[in-house]
């Protein structure tokens, strides 16, 4: 399903019936220009990243050793055969940045889902029991939470050894400790509810009270922290790579692009500047749909 | 205040201070902090660098060349057949004097006695001081190979060994002989702070220890009693700059004079600064790729010479070293005396590399590992990137390489151990013997598990020769066997010969008769600057 | 009050003792050895690595290693630095300063900054000036720091020629160190440009560093300024007749400051993780750059005695903005 559907469904008021919640939180986020303008922006990167192989004008790992460094094709001795021009050893740079995306997006979604599993349990749990265990869970988020998180992600990268997937887990287990302190807040403000009382007085069980009872009524501040959390890993994992522990050269992902890049800053401007802007333009767009998001889930802030 | 100020110098956005006073000042951005400042207690060449204008040794390597001079020893005399050396050292040589250290004589041999003997004897006080590792001492042999030193008075030092070993003369050139004063040690240790030795030094060399921030600078200032007279330079100040791309701009800015390790991508646009001469000289270093000659099919002399002629050097000389280096055949660089020019280099010639291997009877090719280093080696740029040319080389000929890689010390053992059939790693001199290369690295006795002869190679003849040309104290006659031991090196293949590196040194042009060192050092005793 | 002060002290021992445990054993979890890491193609013998091990107390099973290590943090011994010698708290607090004087004046710009454009926003809700703080706020809050600091450099200090590329002070300028802080320093010293020369090393890192808090501040200061701005009191104020610029300036302004001061004190973690980027791109000799080193090198001491201390301040610094807020705000501290 594309975006423009999704829109239109969405946007077609309904006559007679009383608005659903989700056409209320689409209004109210459709109201929010820059949240929209996230979304499309998100939604191109996304269909970049699912059809790389097909918009890509070459491979990203294709080396075409007789033109090397190439500026991009308004620049003087630029081509059109290679629009962002050329890298050290004469790959394209779009074709990179393009297949990045694939890598960006796929590190934004594994980090983001892994954080946001383990942490919805160490939330819940912690949340949920109280006493000693809620104390050992949130001293030990705590902890984490004392550390400079990049320093947190390269010694853990440093004891699995440099990789993508190594640094996807990293930057998970360092941003995990904010999910878990999200779940735990919003199941302890909900635990007192009149439903979950109810709910409880009627019998049902622990993992069905914690799992279908409160935890889709906890679930905004997450998907918003969730929606932000992309934009965090895509940097960190960036970070990572730029300090040459994440994504291992050929692999395009943009941070290492940067890194294997850096001795070439003053030579050839481009071979730095996209993968930069990349970075910047993709997790502005998540960040902005996440202020979008915030305002319409939480009415608190509406006006 | 901070903040105010800040505004300020955005508005007023100029830099470059004038420089101070009308003193000479030479500024090196070196590439890292040393550990600390005694040369016997590391291995680095950052810390050696930093080192270097402090102190000096009995004998010394003439700057900018492997041969070797006196230093603090005037002259020297072997007798009973290569096993006592006798130096006579210099007199009147003055100690540096600190903020807290005056010293009350010259050097002399209890100096002498000192240095080495914290080295070699356990139970001596400063043994264990600042951790106790004398690596370069131990590596080189010196504590087995000493039998005894004693001071024969207060100028004359006699050594005795407990076997005749040719390149003794240039191990006592390197830095971990450095001498240190005896003196100033006595005085730390009443103190209660012996460690402070290594960290505030006290020589005799050109330069005086000024002062040291971890990470941010080194300064040094001319020693006005220096026994080879006093420097052109007044100062000398290392700014530790780790980024090589920030190095060149400083160097650009004029804001240090001489950098260590430029990076390939800037070479071209070093050559053609105006205010920049980029020096260069082939490294004291070799790169290869070990055939692991105990495992089959390298055990096969055949198979070796086809691998050698089916991987395409050129082009890894192209790709990963960009013109800072030079295609090597022989297992020493051609800044080593005795390096064999008679010898050829195999060509790059598939057809031919299939014959020999239809001939060894794999015509089909064969499966084997393919070991690449982790990390960036002066005589290997990236390792990785010739490990994925090399397989693309070989699977033209049906063989299968699968690149392995490990840990940097773990890849180093499992090597060592020979559990590869394939490895790259490479040396670079220590002294610029032959010996320390054909000897260290294709020796038998360092083929050996666990040696460093990682290709496991252990060839009578050759072996003979080395050994041979070791005992012998006659250059002419060492020279001889040196070049002969290369033939068979040569014709026995047991490593494809990578590259020596160059090394690259660019210095501003106001920077006068600074010479690179074969060694990899930084050295700037005897030079000066234009106004 | 009292009773509320400790209680919240008390929660912090046992992180502290978790980051003990977590910083000794983490960093041995990471392959290799220290001495095998620096003997390179060298190599050593196995009698010689077992003997430097036992020197080091590499030997030992590793929970009286960390056993020995507790004790020695309890009186006060941090270890000493396996590469340099040197005792790690030494190297500490030889470097600490120039990472302090870093964060300082990045915060100080990001506040300078920061504050006055959230106000304007608030103030001028919607108005253009409004979507242009929040839009550059949002931009630097994006922003990957690497990668901002090297256009900064390619702009400032190759192209222009402003600012000087790297380190504290430009090597001509000879300042003896007294307190670490440059700016202080070498206003105590006689040399006569030298303070301007350390202003000017630090402006490009301070702008890097102070970039997300900078967007953080201003995008805080804006919500915060229009949640007091929405209140009855300033309501009535402006219905008395007040000007805008007083009720803003008065009013609003210090009620809108309680959590933008704890914004600023949060944003102490994330500084020091920013600092090892722009500690390692500036060549800036503070504790970012000697940790990273310390892990290649399997410095264990350094780093585990680093790693604890640099956790130490935070969770100081947190703990007294947690204090300063439940003082500031009586219903926090009853609340509980």
């Amino acid at each position: 399903m594309s975006a423009t559907d999704d829109i239109e469904m969405m946007a077609s008021p309904a006559k007679a019936a009383p608005p659903s919640p989700l056409r209320t939180f689409w209004w109210s986020f459709a109201e929010n220009k820059g949240a929209v303008a996230g979304l499309l922006v998100i939604v191109v990167i996304a269909i970049l990243a699912i059809f790389a192989d097909w918009i890509a004008p070459h491979s990203p790992t294709e080396q075409f050793r007789d033109f090397r460094l190439l500026p991009p094709f308004w620049a003087d001795g630029g081509t059109l055969r290679f629009p962002l021009g050329t890298d050290d050893i004469g790959r394209d740079i779009l074709s990179r940045l393009i297949h990045g995306a694939r890598l960006s997006m796929a590190i934004g979604l594994i980090v983001v889902t892994l954080a946001l599993g383990m942490g919805i349990v160490l939330g819940l749990v912690a949340g949920f029991y109280r006493g000693w265990i809620d104390v050992a869970i949130m001293r030990l988020m705590d902890m984490m939470l004392a550390l400079p998180s990049l320093l947190l992600a390269i010694v853990v990268v440093a004891i699995l050894g440099p990789g993508l997937s190594n640094a996807m887990f990293a930057v998970s287990i360092v941003v995990l400790p904010h999910y878990a302190r999200l779940t735990r807040a919003a199941v302890i403000s909900e635990l007192g509810k009149d439903y979950v009382v109810a709910s409880r007085v009627s019998g049902a069980g622990t993992l069905r009270l914690m799992f279908s009872t409160i935890l889709p009524n906890c679930m905004a501040p997450l998907i918003v922290q969730a929606t932000l959390g992309f934009s965090t890993a895509i940097l960190d994992a960036a970070a990572l790579g730029f300090l040459g522990l994440g994504a291992q050269p050929p692999t395009p992902e943009w941070g290492t692009m940067l890194a294997s890049a850096r001795e070439f800053v003053t030579r050839a401007w481009w071979v730095v500047t996209f993968p930069g802007i990349a970075i910047l333009v993709t997790v502005l767009a998540f960040n902005l749909m996440g202020d979008g998001l915030r305002d319409a889930l939480d009415p608190k802030l509406k006006r | 205040m901070y903040g105010a100020a800040m505004g300020l110098a955005l508005a007023a956005g100029a830099i470059a201070p004038a420089q101070a006073q009308g003193s000479k000042t030479l500024v090196y951005c070196s590439e890292g902090s040393p550990e600390n400042f005694n040369p016997q207690i590391n291995t680095t060449g950052t810390t050696f660098d930093a080192t270097q204008p402090v102190y000096n040794r009995l004998a010394e390597f003439e700057r900018g060349t492997t041969n070797v001079i006196p230093g603090l020893a005037e002259r020297w005399e072997v007798s009973d057949e290569g096993k006592t050396y006798t130096f006579f050292l210099r007199k009147g040589v003055k100690w540096h004097s600190s903020r807290e250290f005056k010293p009350t004589r010259d050097f002399n041999a209890d100096d002498v006695l000192f240095s080495f003997s914290r080295m070699w004897k356990k139970d001596h006080p400063y043994h264990n001081v600042s951790g106790g590792e004398y690596d370069y001492f131990n590596d080189m042999g010196m504590a087995d190979l000493l039998e005894s030193i004693d001071r024969v008075d207060d100028y004359t030092v006699r050594f005795k060994l407990k076997r005749p070993e040719a390149p003794f003369i240039a191990n006592m050139a390197m830095m971990f002989a450095s001498i240190l004063s005896a003196e100033y040690a006595d005085f730390q240790m009443k103190k209660g702070t012996p460690e402070k030795l290594d960290q505030e030094p006290i020589g005799t060399g050109p330069f005086t220890f000024v002062n040291y921030q971890k990470d941010a600078q080194i300064r040094y200032r001319a020693n006005d009693q220096y026994f080879r007279g006093r420097e052109k330079l007044d100062n000398l100040v290392f700014s530790i700059t780790s980024d090589a791309s920030v190095a060149y701009q400083k160097l650009k800015a004029g804001e240090c004079h001489v950098m260590p390790y430029p990076n390939p991508a800037d070479l071209a646009s070093m050559r053609t600064d105006p205010n920049i001469n980029l020096m260069s000289q082939e490294g004291l270093n070799v790169g290869y790729l070990a055939f692991n000659v105990t495992k089959k099919p390298f055990d096969d002399k055949r198979v070796r010479k086809a691998l050698n002629m089916a991987i395409d050097k050129k082009a890894i000389i192209e790709a990963v070293y960009q013109g800072a280096g030079v295609a090597a055949h022989n297992p020493i660089p051609p800044t080593i005396w005795s390096y064999n020019k008679e010898t050829k280099a195999y060509p790059y010639d598939p057809d031919q590399a299939k014959k020999l291997l239809a001939e060894a009877g794999l015509a089909n090719g064969f499966e084997t590992d393919l070991w690449a280093m982790p990390v960036k080696r002066p005589y290997n740029p990236n390792a990785q990137r010739i490990a994925e040319l090399v397989q693309a080389d070989l699977a033209k000929l049906g063989i299968k390489a699968n690149i392995v890689s490990y840990e940097w010390g773990e890849y180093r053992k499992r090597a060592q151990q020979g559990e590869h059939m394939m490895a790259q790693l490479g040396w670079t001199g220590d002294n610029g013997d032959p010996d320390n290369f054909l000897n260290v690295l294709l020796g038998c006795d360092a083929a050996r598990a666990g040696g460093s002869n990682i290709a496991k190679w252990c060839n009578q003849p050759f072996n003979d020769l080395v050994t041979k040309a070791r005992q012998s104290s006659d250059k002419a006659e060492r020279t001889k066997l040196y070049e002969q031991a290369q033939a068979i090196f040569v014709e026995e293949a047991p490593w494809f010969a990578i590259a020596h590196s160059v090394s690259f040194k660019p210095v501003r042009k106001e920077v006068v008769d600074f010479k690179i060192s074969p060694f990899g050092r930084h050295e700037f005793h005897g030079v000066d600057l234009k106004r | 009050m009292f009773k509320f002060i400790i209680s919240r002290a008390a929660l912090v021992i046992p992180t502290f003792l978790g980051i003990t445990f977590l910083s000794f054993f983490l960093i041995r979890l990471v392959p290799g050895d220290p001495i095998e890491v620096r003997v390179g193609e060298r190599g050593i013998t196995p009698e010689r690595l077992a003997m430097l091990r036992e020197q080091l107390g590499l030997d030992q099973p590793l929970w009286v290693q960390f056993a020995s290590y507790v004790g020695d943090i309890l009186s006060g011994n941090f270890g000493t630095s396996l590469v340099t010698k040197n005792p790690v708290l030494l190297e500490f607090l030889e470097l600490f300063p120039a990472t302090v004087e870093l964060s300082v004046c990045a915060i100080l710009f990001a506040v300078i900054l920061g504050l006055p454009a959230g106000v304007m926003a608030a103030s001028r809700r919607g108005s253009f000036w409004d979507h242009t703080v929040m839009g550059v706020s949002l931009g630097g809050y994006s922003m990957p720091i690497f990668w901002w600091a090297l256009l900064l450099i390619l702009l400032f200090s190759v192209s222009l020629g402003w600012t000087p590329v790297s380190g504290r002070l430009s090597v001509m300028y000879y300042v003896e160190p007294v307190t670490g802080f440059m700016l202080i320093d070498t206003l105590l010293s006689d040399e006569p440009g030298a303070f301007r020369s350390a202003v000017h090393h630090l402006v490009l890192p301070s702008v890097v560093l102070g970039t997300i808090p900078l967007a953080v501040i201003a995008r805080m200061t804006r919500s915060s300024m229009l949640e007091v701005l929405g209140e009855d009191y300033i309501r009535t104020a402006r219905a008395k007749g007040l000007s805008a610029g007083r009720i803003v300036g008065l009013h609003a302004l210090r009620n809108a400051m309680i959590p933008v001061v704890t914004v600023i004190g949060l944003q102490v973690g994330t500084l020091l993780g920013g600092a090892i980027l722009t500690e390692t791109i500036f060549s800036w000799p503070g504790i970012g750059k000697w940790l990273i080193e310390s892990i290649n090198r399997r410095d264990y001491p350094v780093l585990q005695g680093g790693v604890l201390l640099v956790a130490t301040l935070v969770i100081v610094v947190n703990l007294i903005v947690d204090l300063l807020y439940g003082i500031l705000n009586p219903r926090i501290r009853h609340g509980r």
